[in-house]
């Protein structure tokens, strides 16, 4: 399996060649609780690193999911809208949000790797 | 798994829906066979019964009746729910709203009949502007959301109008979700600002961001975690020496009213929710009211339509060409504005006085500072000192516990107590905020107190399951929200 790379806001990102599959953390989903609704952008728009993705709303709270790297998007998990409760049970497999045709594939070194952002979760306690 | 035969607990009566009550034929009253008549529906007759159950009258009756003595409601109970402040709603307010020269007007009469309602708009105005300190309003939004979106139309027509329109509106990040809402459907990008240590706007953060395309920056205060902002005059100089407006969301207004004139504060505009600080009912006892205040930059930019006196007579200016030199953005609502909410915002004002106004912002600080300084030992308050009209606590305190905030805000309710705001704002962890308001007295405060610290101690003292089964004493024991939210039954059906 390809490596996971993280955000500071709890996203994933796995890359695939020159397109990336994007989630939310399985810390994310435990802080958020059961996950209600889940909005996803469209194939086909123009996402910038750090700008706004997707929305995710739990029975706490609803947050804004922000793109880890720059591209257009190719698909998105279309069974998580009908079936959000993946997002809890399995975060980084079945809960995967969406898939980007990577066009600054140079931004995915900035993101952290699985022992960086493990040293951060334990950081944040 | 009822405790009794009928699901009932004592007087706690167990009600079936009407559907479900159903006795097919039975009718409450013996209307005669029509007439003979020729059918004029083409046709078009419903061929199947409508479906309603039948009923008799005492069975409606007593129907309706159990529903309504299952209200939960600030009548009943305490109900210290943050972020909403006063829920107190003074019956003269509503029999002011039922005098027939208000209640049995319609806006379409021509002027010289509703005098008294235009002087009332006039003069419910120029108490909003003598509090404020800002110059002109507009009364015609219907809800506080409504007035963030009047505040940034005026400070969009004013940019356009001096040649700069700009890209950007900044928000803290613990803001209201409203106010990036009303900057995107202002057609605006929406940058947040993050919170220092101290729970206020960094304002090192704020200056960074602030550069010539920022329209404007949004700030409630006091702010969402029930601080005060005491950087606000800097916030004030930093965003008017960017060319920037400043906007502020009134939304907790009553914590300040009579005591800070909001232009003192460098504000340009700011809705007042008549529902959060003048005592006119909340949401579904509404409707809202959100009138703005704009600076005398902003003042000619103003929605239609405006009342105004001219020789002792008020008139309503509806259209751009009768306001003479102002450039109205355009008109915002159908009619005048809610009126009905106006007479009972001026109705309070003017049973308050100027001194009980500056009490009451004053009780409301205070009562929140007495739950903040009785409860800060057994919960953990977020941010150091005290605070403004709503105390802020998250959840570190029921760390290893096994308890969750909202297990502790259910065993709230079998104490008697509508549970407080959780969850919110989103910048403390888990956090419970609680907002008693300027109407409680000491006893409640002390009963509620006293029941929050029973229950902390409960949690600590390894009481998790207890807290997993409550409520216990509830119609409706723990709600399954999750399926509530993913699979809602919205109506009955028959099986």
């Amino acid at each position: 399996m390809s490596e996971m790379r993280y955000t500071k806001d709890h996203e994933w990102l796995r890359v695939e060649g020159q397109t990336a599959t994007v989630g939310i953390t399985d810390y994310a989903q435990t802080q958020l609780g059961d996950v209600v609704y889940v909005e996803l952008p469209e194939p086909g728009v123009i996402l910038a690193k750090g700008g706004e993705a997707a929305v995710v709303e739990s029975v706490k709270a609803a947050s804004e999911v922000y793109s880890p790297a720059s591209g257009e998007v190719t698909q998105a998990n279309q069974a998580l809208v009908e079936r959000p409760g993946a997002i809890n049970t399995d975060a980084t497999g079945e809960g995967w949000f969406y898939k980007i045709r990577l066009t600054e594939p140079a931004q995915v070194a900035e993101l952290m790797d699985q022992a960086t952002y493990d040293a951060y979760l334990a950081e944040l306690g | 798994m009822s405790e009794t035969f009928s699901g009932s607990r004592g007087l706690t009566l167990e009600q079936p829906l009407l559907f479900e009550q159903d006795s097919p034929g039975l009718t409450a009253v013996d209307l005669p066979e029509p007439a003979a008549f020729e059918d004029r529906l083409g046709g078009l007759a419903r061929t199947t019964p409508p479906g309603l159950p039948g009923l008799s009258e005492p069975q409606v009756v007593r129907h309706y009746t159990r529903l309504s003595q299952k209200n939960f409601g600030i009548d009943s109970v305490f109900y210290p729910l943050g972020s909403c402040t006063m829920k107190h709603n003074p019956r003269l307010n509503e029999r002011m709203a039922r005098l027939p020269g208000f209640g049995d007007i319609h806006p379409f009469q021509p002027e010289s009949t509703v005098q008294g309602a235009l002087e009332l708009i006039d003069t419910c105005a120029h108490w909003l502007k003598t509090l404020t300190g800002l110059p002109a309003i507009a009364m015609s939004p219907a809800a506080g959301a409504h007035g963030e979106l009047c505040g940034l139309m005026a400070i969009r027509a004013a940019l356009e109008d001096r040649g700069q329109p700009r890209k950007r509106v900044l928000v803290p990040e613990s803001a209201h979700g409203t106010n990036p809402a009303s900057a995107a459907a202002c057609g605006y990008e929406v940058e947040a600002i993050p919170a220092n240590a101290r729970g206020r706007v960094d304002l090192g953060a704020l200056k960074d961001r602030l550069d010539g395309e920022v329209a404007a920056f949004m700030l409630t205060n006091p702010n969402t975690c029930g601080l005060f902002e005491d950087e606000i005059l800097d916030i004030a100089q930093a965003v008017h020496e960017a060319g920037a407006f400043f906007y502020c969301d009134g939304a907790n207004f009553n914590a300040i009213v009579g005591r800070v004139r909001v232009a003192d504060l460098g504000i340009d505009a700011m809705h007042i929710n008549l529902h959060k600080t003048f005592s006119t009912p909340h949401g579904g006892g509404g409707p809202g009211a959100g009138p703005t205040v704009l600076s005398a930059e902003l003042a000619p930019f103003a929605p239609l339509p405006m009342v105004v006196e001219r020789n002792g007579r008020f008139h309503l200016i509806e259209h751009a060409a009768e306001a003479g030199d102002a450039k109205p953005f355009g008109r915002l609502k159908g009619y005048h504005g809610q009126f009905g909410v106006m007479v009972r915002a001026l109705a309070y004002m003017m049973s308050m006085g100027s001194d009980g106004l500056r009490q009451a912002s004053a009780d409301a600080v205070l009562n929140a500072n007495y739950l903040m300084a009785r409860l800060k030992d057994v919960l953990t308050p977020s941010f150091e000192g005290p605070c403004m009209h709503e105390a802020l606590f998250d959840d570190r305190f029921l760390k290893d516990t096994g308890v969750t905030t909202l297990d502790f805000a259910k065993a709230l309710i079998d104490e008697g107590f509508h549970p407080m705001t959780m969850y919110f704002p989103l910048v403390v962890h888990g956090a419970l905020l609680i907002e008693p308001t300027e109407t409680e007295s000491r006893q409640t405060l002390d009963q509620f107190i006293g029941s929050v610290r029973g229950l902390a101690a409960q949690a600590k003292a390894g009481a998790a399951e207890s807290f997993k089964a409550a409520p216990r004493f509830t119609p409706r024991r723990r709600l399954d929200e999750t399926t509530a939210a993913r699979s809602p039954v919205l109506r009955w059906a028959a099986e």
